[in-house]
């Protein structure tokens, strides 16, 4: 079934502590700013909001962007949501595999760091294709 | 026996949809990383969202002032479900009030008077914590 009505929930756990955290809030950020058939929420909201906010997971399909292993916004959505994002992108993964230099400030993002948010946005580019065609 | 010395901690909320949102990070990156960067530290607010045991632990164990953007009070909220040690709660929108000539840019850049904010907001979070000391 293809996924034209509802809008792609891009969901960025941000997290303060990582550079990584840092990299996934730019990435997420920019793409929303570029294109109107995605949406996103605070995640810290699940939370804080009501049963409104916990219903955004279930209502619109989601894509996580994590900046490490634990998985906030991954975790976030099936804990709060009760559903299983339709897919997941890890920062420190994409990193590894892409042999992008680690990135190493919280509060800005670097000329290194800028790599890896324009690969980060290509990755998430590509899993909104893939989860407007129905393909996960 | 030497006694752990408390950090305090410093959580903003990080609203992605709002610059005010960003305000709040930047003045927690100015607190932790330039001011008082051996009296304070910050935690990823996300890990409170998901219940994360240590991330818990340390907004129990040690005095927090958090920092949100909107109404919503994100962070303040998060650290009270888990009955943290909510020191000073502080609202970005409070701050703005004050200083209504500052007007902050964009999300993803928050601009001079962005700055101008962030860096009033992390005079005060340094007023607070020097004079508990």
């Amino acid at each position: 079934m293809k996924i034209n009505s509802r809008k792609i929930a891009l969901i960025s756990c941000s997290g303060e502590d990582l550079p990584e955290g840092t990299v996934s809030r730019v990435a997420t950020r920019r793409i929303l700013e570029q294109r109107d058939d995605t949406v996103t929420i605070c995640l810290p909201l699940f939370l804080a909001g009501g049963q409104g906010e916990r219903d955004f997971a279930k209502e619109n399909p989601c894509i996580t962007v994590d900046g490490c292993q634990k998985m906030c916004a991954a975790v976030g959505v099936k804990k709060y949501g009760g559903v299983t994002p339709r897919s997941t992108i890890v920062i420190s993964e994409v990193a590894e595999t892409l042999k992008c230099p680690k990135p190493t400030s919280k509060s800005k993002i670097t000329s290194d760091d800028e790599k890896l948010v324009q690969n980060t946005m290509k990755i998430i580019n590509e899993k909104i294709r893939t989860v407007k065609e129905g393909k996960n | 026996m030497s006694e752990k010395r408390s950090r305090h901690i410093i959580i903003p909320c990080s609203g992605i949809g709002k610059a005010v949102g960003t305000v709040a990070r930047r003045a927690t990156y100015i607190v932790t990383g330039e001011k008082l960067p051996r009296q304070t530290e910050t935690t990823c607010l996300p890990l409170l969202t998901i219940e994360d045991k240590e991330a818990v632990e340390k907004v129990r164990e040690n005095p927090c002032i958090t920092i949100d953007g909107c109404i919503a009070q994100c962070a303040k909220k998060n650290v009270e479900h888990h009955k943290g040690n909510l020191r000073v709660a502080i609202n970005v929108l409070d701050v703005l009030r004050q200083n209504p000539g500052l007007k902050p840019g964009t999300v993803l850049e928050i601009g001079p008077d962005g700055e101008k904010l962030a860096s009033r907001i992390a005079e005060t979070i340094v007023k607070i914590i020097s004079e508990e000391e």
